[in-house]
This record gives structure tokens, sequence and C-alpha cells, in this order.
């Protein structure tokens, strides 16, 4: 293996602000993306508990369209088909005057696959409380609204902390994939980095650590949350 | 650019879209095949009662679940013909990639499946005189399998969804050839719109097969 060497190269002018503003992308992506996701998964992993059939059916089917086609697929869409599709006004203005139209379509590419991800989560927990608490709930003449706003929301959410940290790291992965479509975060930049100076081994080695510590970062966090999340009695998540 | 679909452009590219389909296919089942098998290596070493071996398979599993897919595969691809000092395919370098980075998700199936047969199983083993390979390969593993058969099987479709990353180094898989019809003959809409029903249709299928094996070994 005949190799140069150079690991200085990545604190040298200007690839260590490539890094720098890497992240920075990567870390914008992830989190308005997990704005959208948490939102809009909550509203539909809740309506897919609920009582009426056709808003049940129209949330399964979010989470099989979103859930069966892969990523980078559904970025391409986002990118390239959507300003084809939505009328010629709104067209042109996502292609010529939106803000950042790259950074956007990934957000909203990754926010609503997301979305349907954390709706299962959301679902799952509330179908884990014993069906007991919501009939004790009605029987105490709380309306359906008031057993989700008293009851099962706030019981579902303390016992899917666990999986919704794992869906944040997911998101904040998945977030690499924005380069197809031409946002400059980390893994780009370290692509970039290769292409400009031959020195891979460096420019992923930096990309990989660059992940490696956010993880752990967010690991370190919500090992916090889950313990103070936990509900007393309930199972044992987490361990094993 | 509305009025002017123009679906017969993917009847006339069929062929070509089914070669890449063809190698979508084999890379998901050989990357399949062969992270089933690491990641089962993987998870023993996890439950094995040697800390080295524990302290591998916990390292290997954390390492690769905290890096994108995407990294991985540009890591393989820059580093596989550094290493071994010639071209590579990049069908290899891809595969050996995925093999890495699955089986550190299969591990964790494996090792859920392995836990999930009850101890005493084990010690009936060895209790005939079975030594350790013996008790795992005729008595733990089969079971294993055959509990975890539904989430190896759903990982597998998340597999072949993952395997559209390919694209990211130009091998022609389903997706790369989608895309290199799309730009040819700027037909953009249409070609992803297919990719995306394709793909869709045959996770859904293969989604709703999982589900129906589910409740028949819950019977």
């Amino acid at each position: 293996m005949n190799y140069n060497w150079n690991w200085a190269i990545l604190i040298e002018v200007p690839y260590f602000d490539w890094l720098v503003s890497g992240l920075g992308w990567t870390l914008l992506v992830s989190a308005l993306g997990w704005i959208i996701a948490f939102s809009l998964g909550s509203l539909i992993g809740v309506i897919r508990t609920l009582p009426s059939k056709p808003l049940r059916l129209f949330g399964m089917a979010y989470v099989e369209l979103f859930r069966n086609v892969p990523l980078l697929v559904q970025m391409f869409i986002w990118f390239y088909v959507l300003p084809e599709l939505v009328g010629e006004d709104l067209g042109r203005w996502m292609k010529r005057d939106m803000p950042f139209p790259e950074a956007t379509s990934a957000i909203l590419c990754l926010g609503t696959y997301t979305a349907s991800r954390v709706a299962e989560q959301v679902r799952a927990g509330i179908e884990s409380i014993p069906r007991g608490q919501s009939m004790a709930g009605y029987a105490m003449g709380l309306t359906t609204k008031q057993v989700y706003r008293y009851l099962l929301i706030p019981v579902g959410y303390r016992i899917i902390v666990p999986p919704m940290t794992s869906e944040f790291l997911t998101i904040f992965k998945n977030s690499s994939l924005a380069l197809t479509i031409g946002v400059a975060e980390v893994l780009y930049q370290a692509r970039q980095i290769e292409n400009y100076t031959f020195q891979g081994f460096e420019a992923f080695t930096a990309a990989t650590l660059i992940y490696l510590v956010i993880t752990m970062i967010v690991v370190f966090i919500t090992d916090r949350v889950e313990a103070k999340a936990r509900i007393p009695g309930y199972g044992v998540q987490g361990k094993t | 650019m509305l009025a002017a679909f123009d679906f017969g452009v993917i009847g006339r590219n069929l062929p070509y879209l089914w070669e890449g389909m063809q190698l979508s296919l084999l890379l998901t089942g050989l990357s399949a095949f062969g992270s089933i098998v690491l990641g089962t290596i993987l998870a023993l070493m996890r439950l094995s009662g040697i800390k080295l071996f524990q302290w591998i398979g916990a390292v290997w599993v954390n390492f690769f679940r905290s890096l994108p897919l995407l990294l991985v595969i540009f890591w393989f691809y820059f580093l596989v013909p550094v290493v071994v000092q010639q071209q590579v395919d990049a069908f290899q370098s891809a595969l050996i990639g995925f093999v890495l980075f699955e089986a550190a998700y299969y591990c964790e199936i494996m090792r859920s499946g392995i836990l999930s047969i009850s101890r005493g199983q084990a010690w009936a083993g060895y209790a005939l005189g079975l030594r350790y390979s013996q008790t795992m390969r005729y008595i733990v593993l089969p079971q294993a399998f055959r509990n975890m058969l539904p989430i190896l099987l759903t990982q597998t479709i998340i597999l072949f969804q993952d395997t559209s990353l390919v694209f990211v180094v130009g091998l022609a898989d389903f997706m790369t050839s989608a895309v290199n019809v799309a730009q040819r003959d700027s037909r953009l809409i249409e070609l992803y719109v297919f990719a995306a029903f394709v793909y869709l249709v045959m996770c859904y299928f293969g989604s709703l097969y999982v589900k129906h094996l589910q409740q028949k070994m819950h019977r």
C-alpha cells in the first residue's frame, strides 16, 4: 500500500472550513427535518390509533408509501419531480426563488420520510398502554380527546423515548443523502476534499470521526433523558 | 413540459432497466447472505463468555451503526483499490461495504433471536454430550433463525432499498439505470416516478409476505 499520508491537510485552508460548514449543514438539515418528522409523525401515529376508520386508513397509506420507497428515490422526487407537478407558478417559484432549494427539498424529504418511522413508534407506544387505562378514562366520562390529552399521549411518549432517540440518530445519518441533490453537508465536503487533494483516507476519516463523535454526544445526552423519562414499573426498556 | 408526459420511454428502455434490477437483486442477495453469516458470527461473539470477543462484537456493532451507509460505501469504493493495489470492480467494493455494514444490524437481530431460546435447550444439548459448536448448530441456531425469520426478511427489504445508494459510485443497479435513462432522454419525471412505483410495489408485497409469515408462526 503506497499512499502519501498528509493529515495536516485537514486543518489547512480552506479544507478545514469546508468540513466545519459541512457539519453546519448536516446539523441544520437534520434538526429542521426532525422538527417536521416529530410533529407530522406524532399526528399520523395518533391518527393510526383513532376509532375512525378512514383516518386510520389514511395513516396506514402514508406509512406504507413512505416506508416502501428508498429514501434516495424520494430525494430525487422532491427535488426534480415535484416542482414540475405542482403547477406552473409554484413550480417556477420552487426552482428559481425558493431559498436554498436543495436544502429545503432535503429537509422536507427527510422530515416526511422519518415521520413515517416516528408514526410507527408513536402508534406502538400508544398501543402498548393496557386497554384498561383508556377504558377507565372513558368510564370516568372523559371524551376521546381528553383520553388522548391526559392519558394516552403523556404515557405513550414516555414509553417511546428510547426508540425516538434512535430515530433521531437515523435522520442524522440519513441527512448524508442530501449530497445527491447537492447539499454541501459533511460527506459532500469530505468527497470534495478527496477530489481536490487525493487525500481520501484523511478526508473520510475526518467524516467518520465527526459522525462518531456526534452520535456519542447524542447517546450521552439521551441516556440521561431516558433515565428521567422512564416510567417506574413499566417493563425493562432499553435493557436486556 | 406538464402536458408532455411520455411513459413510452419506460417501455423502450425496459430491457436496460431490467438489467439494472437484476444487479440490484444480485447485490441484495449476496449482501444479505454474507451479512447474515457474519452477523450470526458476531452475535455468537457478543454472547460468548470471552471478554475479548464480546468487546470486538460490541465495537463492530456500535461503530457501524453510528455511520451513514453512504459513508461506508464511499470508504470501500476508495479504500479497496488502495489496499489490494489493483483496479477493483465497483460491485465488489460495494458488496464488501454492504456485508460489513449490514452485519452490524443482522447481528443484533440474531442476538435477540439466540436470547429468545430458553437456556434449558442449550443445557439439554450439553447434557447429551454435545459440544458448544454442535449445540449451536443443531439446537440453538435453527430455532433462533426460525423465530427471527420475519425480522430478518424485513431487514433484507430495507437492504434492498439501501442498495439504491450504489448510485453514488455509479454502479449500474436499477436506480442508477433509471437515472441514466432519465438524464439521457430528459424524462426525469417519468423515470423517477416509475422507479418509486417499482420499489413501492416490490417492498410493499415483500412486507405483506412478512406479515403473513408472522401470523402463520403465531398460530
